[in-house]
């Protein structure tokens, strides 16, 4: 099959390193290569959080700057930051959610309007740009941690893998506690449904 | 049932790295495993501690990496498969018992495992403990995949008791946390205890006996290099003129760079997979068979200085280059795209890398650094020493979440090198300067090397504060318990040494033990220690918020908000504490509900009692 590289990134907390385990997982179950890579440092403590996903014919466990086929940011300003992961024709798909880290409060830095940021997004690349309002959805979902549902949701609901939404689901509801399972499949499908 | 438990050969699993190393060491009848933590190598005991609470497995946390490589060494000596598990700067403290490990040699099979980390995701250097193998004479494999941690951790044992040495498995960060598809081999029953043969004349390092044995090392060296010559990850494929030579996780780079570049048959591939002692026929043979080589490994020019001297040995001048060749430098970690640009110059293939979306037009971007938690201790107890001490003072800091004390607006670190170098290197500034001293140490810290710099401190009468930062747990690495921790809190049943008497067993006189929350208490405390003529110690004793979520210990104070009437934006709270549940909305300071652990500390700072609890 044709290699794929996705990035994913986000701040600790948002749960983005499952989500891209979650779709190793889901690539393995459907026999598709995959080697996932995370950078977790010092997730817990607010940091920047980025993961990759590989698959198919291909080893390299990391995706080198310009060459993302996808990039997942699942907050805005994130995604801008990592946008030197993208060449002009990468899939770019956004949370549109902002999360200020606290420099910006002590005054170290503004956070720039999210409008101006999709913005600069939408201009550097020239697939239409997925871009959603995450948090509103997980929240719409019953469960404002199932961020990352959504944004697993708008990958496979983007068709920019080749991994189905049947499968994705089977693989989420193996590894989500029951209390969960209702709200994260919604998630899951609000996302889908904001891909379009 | 743990997952690594999973008795179903054949079975493809999605493993993260040090998983596969995990299940390679039981796959090998693993009986026996001793650490410290350290990122990378973490989720490898991490894996341990669960599976030793259902098996007869042992597993401890040690009380550093030279503890846990002679815990490890007696067990082993018993003829028990043992691992011992540490990052790159871990082997430094365990430096000592390793260099004479070797001579002395194992029963059990033992496998050391050492994580560098290129790029110092996590680390205070970076340097390439491929020079432990050559320093120790110890057999170093490195793995290049996930499958690979696995099989080749399974073959290190049998290796290990075969030559009658420890075998180091060598990886880096970036394949300690990949995650890829690994197949399961069978889980073999575990031998729980051994025996110990008397054996003083090999056993015991008096010099007559450690000139034998050291000869006995070096004839186990030529062992090794048989083996290291027939080793299945010691690869050479295909048959161009063109010679790579790459190890660990750049092999990845490397076989994707040749695919990209379309010349796969232009190049024969020499893949390194037991890195000490090289397997010198195999490279020979590599040599004569190519008429230029380029060598693609992180960090040092370890293979390519070996590579150069096994050509001139064998008159053998065609170029080999590594370090300095495109972007191949020994710095930091390698990528895909700055190997495939490497070897294209190299060769002279015409490429043309992908174009970067234009990045120059950004606005500036606010920083997201890490930052201590909403209701971190550390907080409290850096904001108060600040107030007794204040900005002149100097802060020798330690390794641990407390090191995030150097950002702003804490600024409370000024002096850093390695474990436990805060104790110590506070004696020195206590006798190089006029300048009060405080330095900070965490209590796990304090355990692995704070105490011997504390008894020096004590023995020359030096003059200065120490304030151990005892938060209950490892916490950087992922709340690990060690002898400070009250254990029963994780389900374990381990004695628990405290702090406070430790110190005053090393004859501190001085000795403060304050609640950082409480903030005035907490001040006069320090006041008095700084007023002390001689040593203090100030230990802050306040639970991880996180760990005390994770353990169930966590009681929720009442929730803090600003009464807007009241504040006239001094700004003390965000200021001076920068607790991540404050934040500025239309020029007001704020408190996230959500965030807010209810420690009080922003509301015993503000100069208007303007944050109140949330009715």
């Amino acid at each position: 099959m044709e290699t794929k590289r996705l990035v994913f990134v986000g701040v600790g907390g948002q749960g983005n390193l499952l989500a891209s385990r979650l779709l190793g997982e889901a690539a393995l179950a459907a026999g598709i290569p995959v080697v996932v890579s995370e950078i977790h440092g010092m997730a817990q403590r607010g940091g920047i959080v980025e993961s990759a996903v590989l698959m198919g014919n291909v080893t390299s466990p990391i995706v080198s700057g310009a060459e993302a086929d996808v990039l997942i940011g699942f907050e805005p300003i994130e995604t801008l930051r990592a946008m030197g992961k993208c060449s002009a024709d990468s899939l770019v798909i956004t949370n549109l959610s902002p999360l200020p880290p606290f420099t910006v409060s002590i005054g170290q830095g503004k956070y720039p309007k999210v409008e101006e940021a999709l913005e600069l997004i939408q201009k550097k690349v020239k697939k239409k740009v997925i871009a959603l309002n995450g948090s509103a959805l997980a929240a719409e979902a019953g469960n404002p941690l199932s961020l990352n549902m959504v944004m697993l949701g708008a990958l496979i609901g983007s068709g920019a893998v080749p991994i189905t939404p049947e499968d994705m689901k089977k693989t989420i509801a193996a590894s989500t506690k029951k209390a969960f399972l209702e709200s994260n499949i919604k998630a899951f499908d609000l996302g889908m449904a904001g891909a379009r | 049932m743990h997952k690594l438990l999973t008795d179903a050969p054949g079975k493809k699993m999605l493993l993260l790295g040090n998983e596969a190393i995990a299940r390679g060491a039981l796959e090998a009848g693993l009986s026996f495993a001793t650490c410290y933590p350290g990122t990378p190598s973490s989720e490898i005991p991490e894996q341990f501690l669960h599976i030793s609470q259902e098996t007869d497995l042992y597993f401890e946390y040690s009380t550093n990496e030279k503890v846990a490589l002679e815990v490890g060494a007696g067990a082993a000596a018993c003829g028990l498969r043992t691992m011992v598990t540490m990052k790159h700067v871990g082997l430094n403290v365990a430096a000592d018992p390793l260099m004479t490990l070797a001579y002395v040699g194992v029963k059990g099979g033992m496998v050391i495992v050492n994580a560098d980390d290129p790029s110092l995701f996590s680390s205070q250097n970076e340097q390439d403990n491929r020079y432990y193998a050559r320093l120790s004479g110890l057999p170093m494999l490195e793995p290049t995949t996930v499958q690979e941690m696995k099989d080749a951790t399974v073959a290190a044992f049998d290796l290990s008791e075969e030559l009658g040495l420890p075998v180091i498995l060598r990886t880096t960060t970036r394949l300690n946390h990949i995650r890829g598809g690994v197949e399961l081999g069978k889980l073999p029953p575990r031998k729980t205890k051994g025996t110990f043969k008397k054996d003083p004349f090999n056993l015991v390092t008096v010099p007559a006996v450690s000139r034998k044995l050291h000869q006995v090392l070096l004839e186990k060296y030529d062992r090794a290099l048989e083996k290291s010559e027939q080793w299945p990850y010691n690869q050479l494929t295909g048959k161009g003129k063109w010679g790579i030579v790459a190890n660990g996780v750049s092999v990845n780079y490397v076989r994707d760079a040749v695919v990209d570049l379309g010349i796969a048959d232009k190049v024969t591939l020499l893949k390194l997979g037991f890195s000490w002692p090289l397997p010198k026929a195999l490279m020979t043979r590599f040599l004569k068979q190519v008429d230029k080589v380029l060598v693609v490994e992180e960090l040092e020019p370890i293979m390519e200085n070996e590579l150069k001297a096994l050509a001139q040995e064998n008159g053998i001048t065609i170029p080999i280059k590594g370090k300095g060749v495109g972007g191949l430098s020994r710095l930091f970690e390698y990528d895909p795209g700055l190997v495939r640009k490497s070897v294209a110059e190299y060769f002279g293939i015409d490429y043309k890398a992908p174009a970067m979306v234009e990045m120059s037009d950004l606005p500036p971007l606010p920083g997201r650094p890490p930052n201590l938690c909403a209701g971190c201790p550390h907080r409290a107890t850096f904001y108060a020493v600040k107030q007794v001490f204040g900005n002149e003072a100097v802060y020798p800091t330690d390794i641990g979440c407390y090191t995030l004390g150097v950002l702003p607006p804490i600024s409370m670190a000024d002096y850093l090198i390695c474990m436990g170098s805060s104790v110590s290197s506070g004696c020195g500034f206590a006798e190089g300067t006029d300048q009060k001293t405080v330095s900070f140490i965490g209590d796990s810290t304090f355990f692995h090397s704070g105490i011997t710099g504390l008894v020096n401190a004590v023995h020359n009468n030096h003059k200065f504060t120490l304030v151990i930062l005892d938060n209950g747990t490892t916490a950087m690495t992922g709340h690990q318990p060690h002898p400070g921790v009250q254990a029963n809190l994780m389900g374990l049943d381990r004695t628990r040494v405290s702090i406070e008497n430790v110190v005053r067993g090393c004859g501190v006189q001085d000795v403060h033990v304050v609640k950082p929350f409480k903030i005035k208490k907490t001040i006069e405390a320090l006041q008095a220690a700084r007023d002390y003529d001689g040593l203090s110690v100030v230990i802050s004793d306040e639970f991880c918020p996180l760990f005390a979520k994770a353990t169930k210990q966590f009681k929720r104070g009442k929730v803090f908000t600003v009464n807007q009437e009241k504040c006239k934006n001094h700004r003390d709270c965000i200021n001076k504490l920068a607790c991540p549940a404050m934040f500025v909305e239309e020029e007001k300071v704020r408190i996230d509900e959500n965030m807010c652990i209810g420690c009080s500390v922003c509301a015993q700072v503000c100069p208007e009692n303007a944050i109140v609890p949330v009715k």
